[in-house]
């Protein structure tokens, strides 16, 4: 639990100083609020040494919760990686991965 | 052709929205916007993809944006549009910017194609990007004039005496190069590298462009969320959701099967066709089957390719 | 009992001097004026014209079309550097007004009746989002049954829309406060829309002689437009989001302050006007108060035809006045009451028809003001002037006496007084 307050709670202002016409100013202001609470059984576990860096998985992710690191591996120069806090378990990466390099294992498992 | 590993980084879409998992409007957007050139501004109608992304105080966009109201998307990006070339006459600002205007199919093709109708009659550089998700989705999945003929939603659900919708889908890209405008092009999440060069095609355009891009919704198509782009591409292979250009009133087509999958293959993975493929429903299906088949086939004499599903 | 705010009380409140409608010498007027013979939609396309707006967004609806189409000549021929959007009907009209002015431009559009009645719930947007649109109302009866000829229901039926809403009375009028219009509009403290109402026909579209302004003085009146913010990506901003209940309550209370406190800007740009040209403006014009004990208050072009009947009576001997108001929205009720509050009976005059409620629109609005205040003016509503029926200085005659008898017997026999309908 985080004793941060949220931006929706920060924002529960009074009326004079709530911003003008509903506006939200900060742009990506999402990234705070944590979708990856949604996955209830599964989660998508990478194997790295399967993995052939063809992007798919990033690409096809609804949630952009599948991001690319500037991490080498190997001969290759990036590596993608899950971002949990996001991920709503939809397995889709799964499903489109070429080579059956992401696994859709239990959220309980830990993952590297 | 689009390389994935040669696309930006940069994400103008934020994680953290509320759309379901597995949403296919959701990667429709986010492929979209890795197309953009420079700088872009959105206008966007009342639906899925504009509510869920930005419950105040949250916002997932990182470009500016605007939701107006559900009919009006392509009057208030003409608004736009026109603002920022008064204002780079004035002096008041400097740049080019890339409008794209989103709609759902049932801010498009229903309620929000007379504003479309003017927006492309009047010739504005804007891209309408049409995500289409088969019905109201973001209401509970009703009916709208793009839902294929048998699907069962709740305006139209799977009855004993009426099994599912009656009508055919619009043809949205026919109505939107009658307008004579210089670009049209329907696309697939299935088929992405496609999908964004088409969206990168439009940006370019001088003048209006419109994307109509097939965008499955696990909810509401009653499928598997992990199955969305698998729908996607399976929609284009049985011939159920062609996807070509209108280049300048030519149609070319994007890829054709070589062989068209059997409509059951699409069917089988979603619940609102369930009923379609029961034994007392097979004349229903039979009908389906030579009606998508008629327009797959009209598609391709358009597009002057020999006429056959084979 | 309102109480006597030094701010407030008589600010805005201008008392009638001279003749002709709207002259108050203030001084001199210090810009140069030239006589011309405009329409009302001339005046205000011409107003529009000297503005430097650069977007127009408009759609043809009798009797306002002359604007769209004088506008359209100036543009076709190179007078003015405004972008021109013909669009496919009022709802999108008003639609790419919102979308031009999130952009950061100075937006204008016009329309009446059916055209307000279809843009309706644009107009919630546009006040909602803050846009700083003027719009020109030729206000014209509702269909159905069809007609096309000027009351005010159109307006009326939009009133609760959260814009600044003016009404002029002859095409001076209409052009003064269509420059007038923009600069509160876009003032910072503001930011919200302004329509400026003019009556159908009697006012849009009768040649009246009026003083324009030069270029110059306009321009100088008026300059560009600064937005307090801006949809460009400059400036990454999401704009009509959703608001959940735990929200949107503070959103619009937030709003009503912002149309609330607008009146100071109208009264101030009146001020400022005022001095630039020698007519002065401000919330409501009075005529003969001092010493009344009837009076009629109207809006619009009526206001001519009551001052002129009142101004013989007056001659007469009878104790009565005339009251016009300018600023409908935000209805100026400190100003409004501290100008009748000495008055025994006041004749409330709507041209517009507000089915099944108690009063008319304007009278409704008098009576809340009156209210908890202890006051006990006999108010009398009239009805009049539906779908361009013409009001002539007889029937107006018999409006002030039955307001004098009622400020004499201080009873009120009827709720509602239909004028000249057949009964």
């Amino acid at each position: 639990m985080s004793k941060e307050k949220s931006l929706a709670e920060k924002m529960k202002l009074p009326w004079k100083k709530m911003p003008i016409a509903g506006i939200m100013f900060e742009p990506g202001s999402t990234v705070e609020y944590r979708t990856g609470e949604w996955r209830i059984e599964k989660k998508p576990a990478i194997n790295q040494d399967k993995c052939i860096r063809c992007f798919i998985c990033w690409i096809v992710c609804p949630d952009v919760s599948i991001t690319r690191q500037p991490k080498p591996y190997k001969n290759y120069t990036e590596s993608v990686e899950v971002d949990y806090y996001h991920c709503k378990g939809c397995g889709i990466c799964a499903a489109e991965c070429p080579v059956d390099a992401i696994e859709m294992v239990e959220e309980s498992k830990v993952v590297p | 052709m689009v390389v994935l590993k040669d696309l930006t980084k940069e994400e103008l879409y934020a994680p953290g929205h509320r759309l379901c998992a597995g949403c296919g409007p959701s990667i429709s957007i986010r492929m979209a916007l890795k197309a953009a050139r420079g700088p872009i501004a959105a206008v966007n109608a009342t639906g899925c993809v504009e509510v869920s992304t930005t419950i105040f105080p949250y916002t997932a966009w990182r470009i500016p944006w605007i939701h107006a109201l559900f009919e009006n998307t392509a009057a208030v990006a003409s608004g736009l549009e026109y603002a920022y070339d008064a204002l780079e006459k004035r002096g008041a600002r400097k740049g080019k910017v890339d409008i794209i205007a989103i709609g759902g199919d049932g801010g498009t093709f229903d309620i929000g194609i007379q504003a479309l109708s003017g927006m492309l009659e009047r010739g504005h550089d804007i891209v309408y990007l049409c995500y289409d998700n088969e019905a109201y989705m973001n209401t509970g999945i009703q009916r709208s004039g793009a839902t294929p003929r048998g699907a069962a939603t709740t305006t139209t659900p799977a009855g004993r005496v009426i099994p599912g919708k009656r009508e055919w889908k619009k043809d949205f890209a026919g109505i939107c190069a009658a307008h004579g405008i210089s670009y049209v092009a329907t696309a697939s999440i299935g088929f992405f590298s496609d999908y964004m060069d088409k969206m990168k095609k439009a940006i370019e355009v001088d003048g209006p462009a419109v994307i109509h891009v097939l965008t499955p919704c696990p909810l509401g198509w009653r499928s598997n969320p992990a199955d969305t782009i698998k729908l996607a591409k399976v929609a284009v292979q049985t011939g159920l959701f062609p996807i070509y250009e209108v280049i300048n009133g030519k149609y070319k087509m994007s890829m054709k099967p070589g062989t068209l999958l059997p409509i059951e293959e699409y069917f089988k993975l979603q619940g609102r066709f369930s009923h379609l493929l029961k034994p007392e429903l097979k004349d229903e299906l039979e009908a389906i089957k030579k009606g998508a088949e008629a327009n797959y086939k009209r598609i391709l004499g358009l597009a002057g390719e020999p006429v056959t599903t084979q | 009992m309102y109480r006597k705010k030094g701010k407030f009380t008589g600010e805005g409140v201008i008392p009638y001097s001279g003749e002709g409608s709207t002259v108050t010498i203030e001084g001199a007027a210090v810009c140069t004026q030239t006589g011309c013979a405009y329409t009302g939609n001339e005046a205000v396309a011409y107003a529009a014209k000297q503005c430097n707006v650069d977007v127009v967004s408009a759609y043809p609806i009798t009797p306002q079309t002359i604007i769209v189409e004088r506008f359209s000549e100036y543009v076709a021929n190179g007078e003015v550097d405004t972008k021109f959007l013909a669009v496919e009907s009022e709802h999108s009209a008003m639609s790419a007004c919102v979308g031009a002015s999130l952009g950061g431009a100075r937006v204008f559009t016009s329309t009446a009746s059916q055209g307000l009645a279809l843009m309706h719930e644009v107009l919630y947007l546009a006040s909602g989002l803050r846009c700083p649109i003027v719009m020109a109302v030729v206000n014209r009866a509702l269909s159905a049954p069809i007609n096309i000829h000027g009351d005010q229901s159109d307006m009326m039926g939009s009133r609760d829309c959260g814009w600044i809403q003016l009404f002029a009375e002859n095409a001076q009028e209409s052009y003064d406060l269509t420059i007038q219009a923009f600069k509160i509009a876009e003032d910072k403290g503001v930011h919200l829309p302004v329509s400026v109402n003019l009556d159908g026909f009697t006012v849009s579209h009768a040649t009246e002689s009026m003083k324009a302004c030069a270029d110059e003085d306009v321009h100088n009146f008026l300059p560009p437009r600064e937005s307090l913010f801006k949809v460009d990506p400059t400036t990454p901003i999401s704009v009509g989001g959703m608001a959940l209940p735990e929200y949107y309550y503070e959103f619009k209370r937030q709003q009503e302050e912002a149309l609330q406190l607008s009146k100071l800007f109208v009264n101030r740009v009146g001020k400022e006007y005022g001095k630039m040209t020698g007519r002065r403006y401000g919330y409501l014009r009075t005529y003969g108060l001092e010493d009344a004990d009837a009076a009629v208050i109207s809006l619009g072009s009526t206001c001519g035809n009551v001052r002129s009947v009142a101004r013989t009576l007056r001659a007469k001997g009878k104790k009565v006045g005339a009251i016009k108001l300018w600023m409908y929205r935000p209805f100026p009720r400190e100003e409004l009451f501290s100008a009748i509050k000495d008055l025994k009976a006041l004749a409330v005059m709507d041209r517009a028809i507000s089915f099944g409620a108690p009063q008319g629109a304007l009278c409704s609005d008098i009576a809340a003001t009156l209210l908890n205040t202890g006051s006990d003016i006999k108010i009398l509503n009239m009805i009049y002037g539906l779908g361009g029926r013409d009001i002539p200085p007889s029937t107006i005659n018999t409006v002030f006496t039955d307001t004098l008898r009622a400020a004499k017997t201080g009873k009120v026999k009827e709720r509602i007084n239909y004028l000249d309908v057949r009964e």
